[in-house]
Formats: C-alpha cells, sequence, structure tokens
C-alpha cells in the first residue's frame, strides 16, 4: 500500500481538494461551490474524490484544512494539520515552482499578495474589505453585461482600447460602467478595461508599497480570466505564471504540509455516511458574550471554540481519539 | 450635579493603570474613586453608539467606560490630553454625554502637563477645593512607583508567559499581584509587595529553547496598552512560544521619555516630528531591527493619523535591515479570524526563516 495526503482549501465561495502521492503528485482534485454550507461542501468534495484514484493501491494516512473554515473543517475530517491560507498558498506554489518571487491571488471574496525570497515568504498582504478586485465583483459585472464570466477573458483579449473605468470602489465602478455602456462604448473595450481596473485595484489596495519581482505566478480563482492576467501584465511589465492548477494551490500546499507533518491516520471516506452539525452558543458568564462553536460528529460533541478565557470554555466529555 | 454629592471620579479604562489611579484619588484626594468595568464588547457597542462613525476607537472605547462607570455610581470624569485629536477627546466626550441627559462634572486635563506633575494640582482641585497639598504629593509619589512597578512585572510576564511549563500560572499570580496592590498604603508597601510576586512570578518553571524567537510590538498609546482593543494579541503570540518586547508603557512614554534621543537615533528616517506615539513607533522598530529581532507587529486603532504616517517608514526599515512587519488596523468591525489568519502567517514566516538561516 502507498500513502497519500488529502488537502482541503475552503473558503465562502469554493472548496478545492487534492490528493496527492509522495512525490506530490496529484492524484485527484476536485473544485466545487461552498453554497454557504462547508460541511455540506466537504462531502459533496470527498465523494467526488474517492472514485478518482486507486483505492486499492493509495490509502490517505494524513489530512490538512485550509481556508476560512479550516477549523471547522479540520475538526470534522480530523486534520493533522490546519494552516492558514497564506502559508498553505505559499508552500503549494514554491513546490512547483521554487524560484517564485512574487504570488498574486485573486479569489471569489479575497485577494492576497505574498513575496518570496529563496522559496521562504518575507513578506505578505490580504484584502478582505473591498470587494471591488474580487472575483465575485467580475462575475456580477459580466452577468450585467450579459456576458459569461468563463467569456470574460477571450472578450477582452480582442480590444484595442480598453475603456477607463474608475476603480477605487465596487459602487463607483458599477456606476462608470453602466455609464460608459450608454455613451457608446463597445463591449470589448469595456470588458477590457474592466479587467484593467480589477488590476490598478489589487496593485493599489493589496499590493501598497509592495515591489513585484519576477517570477511573478498568479492563482486563485480570477487567474483563470486571461484578460486579468494580460492587465498584470502590462502593469507589472513582468511575464505572469498561471499553472493549469492555479485554483489548487491552497489545497496542494497544505496536502504537502500534511505529508510533512508525519502526523499518520488511516482517513477513512465513510465520514460522508456521518452526520456533523455545529451550534453556536452565546457565554452568559461575562458582557463579552463570545459565540462559542461546538461541532457535533453523530451528535456527539467533538470540538468547541470561540471563548475568548478559560471561563468560557466547554469541556468534551467523550473526545475521541 | 447636586453640589452636595461628595465626588466620585472615573477615568477611562486602559492596561492595568486604572490600580495606581484608584490609589492617587483615595488617598491622595480623599474622593471615592470608581473604577469602570473592564471593557468588554458591550463596551464597545455602547461608545460606539453615541460616538461620531470616523473617531478613533479610543474615543469609543473611552466613551463606553465613561457610560459604564457612570451607571457604577460615577459623578466626576476625568480626561486627558495628548498631541493628536487625543486633545479633543475630552470636551467632545463632554458634550456627547451631556445631550444624553448624563449630570457629570467633567475635569479636562488637557491643560496639565504630564512630566510635570504639580500643574495637575490646579486641576486636581477642581475635583476636592479642601485639597492637602503634602498628601496629594506623597500619594502621587506612591502612585508614580507603582506605575513602574507595574511596567516592570507586565514586561516580565510578557518575556516569559510564552514558555511556561504549566499553562496559566503567570497569569494567576500576576492577577494576585494587582489585587495586593490594591491593598497598599505607603511606597514601601508597593516596592514590598513587588518583590513579593516578582520572585513568585520568577519561581513559575519554564521551559526556553535555545535559540529564542524576539518579536518586537509597536504602535498607537491606547490600542497597544489596552488588550481588549487589541484582541489580546500579546497573548496570542505569547501562546507560540515568543517573546514579546513592548516598549511603549506610561513608565517609557510618560515618566522617563526621552524625545531627544529618539530623535537622535533615528535621525536618518524622519527629519520632522510626526505626532503623538509615531516617532516612538520608529524609534523601536530601529532598534530592534539593528539588535536582529525576528519580527515587529505594529498595531493602531484603524484611522490613526500619526501612526499612518509612519507606516511608510516603518516599511522603509523593514527593506533596509529584511526584518517582517505586520500591520493591523483594528476598529469595531475587525474579524477575529482575518486576525488569526494574519498571525499565523506571521509565525510560519519567521520560523521558515528562522529553519532556512540554519
Ligand atoms: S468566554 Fe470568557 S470572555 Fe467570553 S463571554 Fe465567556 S467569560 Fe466572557
Ligand atoms: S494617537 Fe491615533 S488613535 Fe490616538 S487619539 Fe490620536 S489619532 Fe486617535
Amino acid at each position: 500500500m502507498k500513502k497519500a495526503y488529502l488537502g482541503i482549501d475552503i473558503g465562502s465561495i469554493s472548496t478545492k481538494a487534492v490528493i496527492i502521492d509522495e512525490k506530490n503528485k496529484i492524484l485527484a482534485s476536485e473544485y466545487l461551490w461552498t453554497e454557504g454550507n462547508p460541511m455540506e461542501a466537504v462531502k459533496k468534495v470527498l465523494r467526488s474524490l474517492e472514485p478518482q484514484f486507486k483505492k486499492k493501491t493509495y490509502q490517505i494516512v494524513s489530512v490538512g484544512t485550509t481556508g476560512s473554515a479550516r477549523k471547522l473543517i479540520g475538526a470534522m475530517v480530523g486534520a493533522s494539520v490546519v494552516k492558514n491560507e497564506i502559508t498553505a498558498h505559499a508552500i503549494g506554489t514554491t513546490s512547483l515552482y521554487p524560484d517564485v518571487r512574487t504570488i498574486l491571488e485573486i479569489g471569489g471574496q479575497d485577494s492576497k499578495i505574498i513575496l518570496i525570497e529563496d522559496g521562504v515568504v518575507v513578506d505578505y498582504a490580504m484584502n478582505t474589505l473591498c470587494a471591488a478586485g474580487t472575483g465575485s465583483f467580475l462575475s456580477s459585472q459580466a452577468r450585467r453585461l450579459g456576458v459569461e464570466v468563463e467569456e470574460f477573458g477571450k472578450i477582452a483579449l480582442k480590444s484595442k482600447k480598453p475603456t477607463n473605468i474608475a476603480a477605487r470602489c465596487t459602487v463607483f465602478a458599477e456606476s462608470d460602467l453602466v455609464h460608459k455602456a450608454q455613451i457608446g462604448h463597445r463591449k470589448e473595450d469595456i470588458i477590457a478595461g474592466l479587467c484593467k481596473a480589477v488590476v490598478t485595484n489589487y496593485l493599489n489596495n493589496v499590493g501598497k508599497g509592495k515591489k513585484i519581482v519576477a517570477p511573478v505566478v498568479f492563482q486563485g480563482g480570477v487567474s483563470k480570466n486571461i484578460g486579468v492576467t494580460k492587465a498584470f501584465e502590462e502593469a507589472t511589465g513582468c511575464d505572469v505564471i498561471v499553472d493549469p492548477n492555479s485554483h489548487l494551490m491552497g489545497a496542494l500546499g497544505v496536502a504537502i504540509l500534511a505529508r510533512k507533518s508525519k502526523k499518520e491516520k488511516e482517513f477513512s471516506f465513510n465520514i460522508t455516511d456521518m452526520e456533523f452539525k455545529t451550534i453556536g452558543i452565546e457565554c452568559q458568564k461575562c458582557a463579552n458574550h463570545c459565540e462559542i462553536i461546538c461541532v457535533y460528529k453523530n451528535n456527539q460533541m467533538i470540538d468547541s471554540w470561540g471563548n475568548r478565557c478559560e471561563n468560557g470554555a466547554i469541556p468534551i466529555k467523550n473526545k475521541e481519539a | 450635579m447636586k453640589t452636595k454629592e461628595p465626588c466620585r471620579v472615573a477615568f477611562p479604562r486602559f492596561g492595568n493603570y486604572h490600580i495606581p489611579l484608584e490609589f492617587l484619588f483615595t488617598k491622595g484626594l480623599g474622593v471615592e474613586y470608581i473604577t469602570p468595568p473592564p471593557s468588554t464588547k458591550k463596551t464597545l457597542e455602547i461608545g460606539s453608539k453615541y460616538s461620531p462613525d470616523y473617531v478613533c476607537s479610543p474615543f469609543k472605547f473611552n466613551l463606553g467606560n465613561y457610560i459604564e462607570a457612570i451607571e457604577a455610581g460615577a459623578n466626576t470624569l476625568v480626561q486627558t490630553g495628548g498631541t493628536c485629536r487625543l486633545g479633543y477627546y475630552g470636551e467632545l466626550h463632554e458634550q456627547i454625554l451631556k445631550d444624553l441627559g448624563y449630570d457629570v462634572k467633567f475635569v479636562n486635563m488637557s491643560k496639565a502637563n504630564y512630566r510635570n506633575p504639580l500643574t495637575f494640582y490646579n486641576e486636581f482641585k477642581k475635583v476636592n477645593p479642601n485639597l492637602n497639598l503634602a498628601k496629594v504629593s506623597s500619594a502621587l509619589l506612591t502612585m508614580l512607583k507603582m506605575v513602574e512597578c507595574i511596567d516592570n512585572v507586565d514586561d516580565y510576564v510578557r518575556q516569559n508567559v510564552g514558555f511556561e511549563v504549566h499553562d496559566g500560572e503567570m497569569e494567576k499570580i500576576h492577577e494576585a499581584y494587582l489585587e495586593a496592590l490594591k491593598q497598599v498604603e505607603t511606597k514601601k508597601d508597593v516596592i514590598k509587595t513587588t518583590k513579593t510576586y516578582m520572585k513568585k512570578l520568577k519561581d513559575v518553571k519554564t521551559k526556553k529553547p535555545k535559540k529564542l524567537i524576539r518579536v518586537g510590538i509597536v504602535g498607537e498609546y491606547y490600542t497597544i496598552m489596552e488588550p481588549f482593543s487589541n484582541h489580546f494579541i500579546e497573548k496570542e503570540l505569547a501562546k507560540k512560544g515568543i517573546v514579546i518586547y513592548r516598549w511603549m508603557n506610561v513608565t517609557n512614554s510618560i515618566l522617563h521619555y526621552d524625545g531627544k534621543e529618539q530623535k537622535k537615533v533615528i535621525k536618518n528616517y524622519v527629519k520632522y516630528y510626526m505626532g503623538a506615539t509615531s516617532m516612538s513607533t520608529v524609534y523601536k522598530t530601529l532598534e530592534w531591527a539593528k539588535a536582529g529581532f525576528d519580527g515587529i507587529v505594529h498595531v493602531k486603532s484603524f484611522g490613526c493619523t500619526p501612526e499612518i504616517d509612519a507606516m511608510p517608514v516603518l516599511q522603509k526599515i523593514s527593506a533596509d535591515y529584511k526584518i517582517p512587519i505586520l500591520y493591523f488596523s483594528f476598529d469595531s468591525q475587525t474579524s477575529e479570524t482575518g486576525i488569526q489568519t494574519r498571525l499565523e502567517a506571521f509565525y510560519d514566516m519567521i520560523m521558515m526563516r528562522k529553519e532556512k538561516r540554519k
């Protein structure tokens, strides 16, 4: 039996997962929408991964989770590594591009920049406040223009003269876009302008004060949009690499960390048949009213967090190994 | 306020300084002191509700503290001065509380000078006209000693709590120490009590690795000193086994402040005075960068202009000395997950660098 490792990257918009072997080769992968229900999304992802690899040859011996729901999903699948998405992305990307110096990432709801020297993270920044530079902004604008977001990039490439679109914030960008469409700008120019606006916004907010050095790797959902990639190349003057698996880097990174952790425990797919739920309790012991999240597996509590102090801790009675 | 009512004084809460303040007001000025309840989510909610939205969060916390103190019986509120917006806080607080219908007396210390304690005398007279100068001076001296001792003990805990063998031991002793300080009468008592508890703290079993990770915390006055407002960031870092250094406290920034020296040290980075705590922020960042620290964490309340001005300078120091700096800006909306993610990534970054250098 050969060893395999599972990495799950679970964000508010999408859920990504990979299974790798001991040489970091991807044996199976999946990408789907979280749809506001991370626990259900993970079950779906697992059901889709299971038939993709040879279960007779490989046994998953360690699991890692990352993304905004990493803790919850980590408790659910019994992860040996629960890692923040910055480290996970850096590890995933450097495993494929050891020389990378700059990682640009634009996801569904947030974006980040990671600077790397000699394979080690030296600086990073995240943006979670403004939507103007993210994937959800692009898809809502695509809808407004009556174009599939998947077509966006190709259409943008046709443009010779991208329209200038005020990119400072979502609301301005939206009204400016409507205005430009009304005064007769061509669709491809507006779309190319939008891609440019996303890049400008990103560089001014997330990339503020950071020096972008080649090799540059662009990833996250929006990296599939060739229009944005091209806009990045123009704005930075660097070649921008987009890996075919660019959306899986976080999952890959955390799978590698699970492998390196050497904490091994056979993982079984039967958790897709178990019932998981979370219950939020408001601690009443002081005016902070911390919201404590309790995770239950088949009606038994397996973990809890959210208490700011020990007084609010909820003991786990029958903690399973 | 009904004139015959005795004064019950309150000052906004920050750090553990309510203890020396209580001592000064009760023992020195002979009035009752109401310690506002510890800041919580509710404090911030109350404060934000009645504050202008754009004001920096210390204002909101202070206002929340005032209202909670009034509910606990305070009728005389004290505010301090400062070199930025802080200087206007007092008047605005007074106006807001009045508009809310609270009948309280407001003593605004923005005219007094911290480095010359006697200037407080005139302000104190407003609290208690029959002031006994000898009593006030002696209480003031004891109080200053208390501040120094509290800051010392704080420093020790900050640098060691991450390595205790049994979690929570130091925090318990620390709390007991602060309780004991509430009972002291004289400066001698302060020194003795501090010695006793310092010994207890030093007796706590710790296990330190050979190569220590050192991180310095810099930033804006209030946010750095009031743990609730910075989401207990020191505790979070210490838990990961980091030695935490913080220069900013009342002892260093007020009692033993040396602005000239700071200006000299940072002259290659800063030409003009930048207001509030920004000079000290740059000064300590530079010193720690030179000393080879593993990282710096910069904290401020959202919209704090002097500290925003300091950030480009910090970025320059970070590039010159190759020291990672993590920036946090807190407001009433800050999400806990975002803080955790960035702190964890910061820790990973430091660790991976250390490994690489080996
Ligand atoms: S967990 Fe602690 S801080 Fe939070 S509400 Fe309960 S007692 Fe208060
Ligand atoms: S130092 Fe910053 S946070 Fe404090 S009052 Fe001034 S502007 Fe506000």
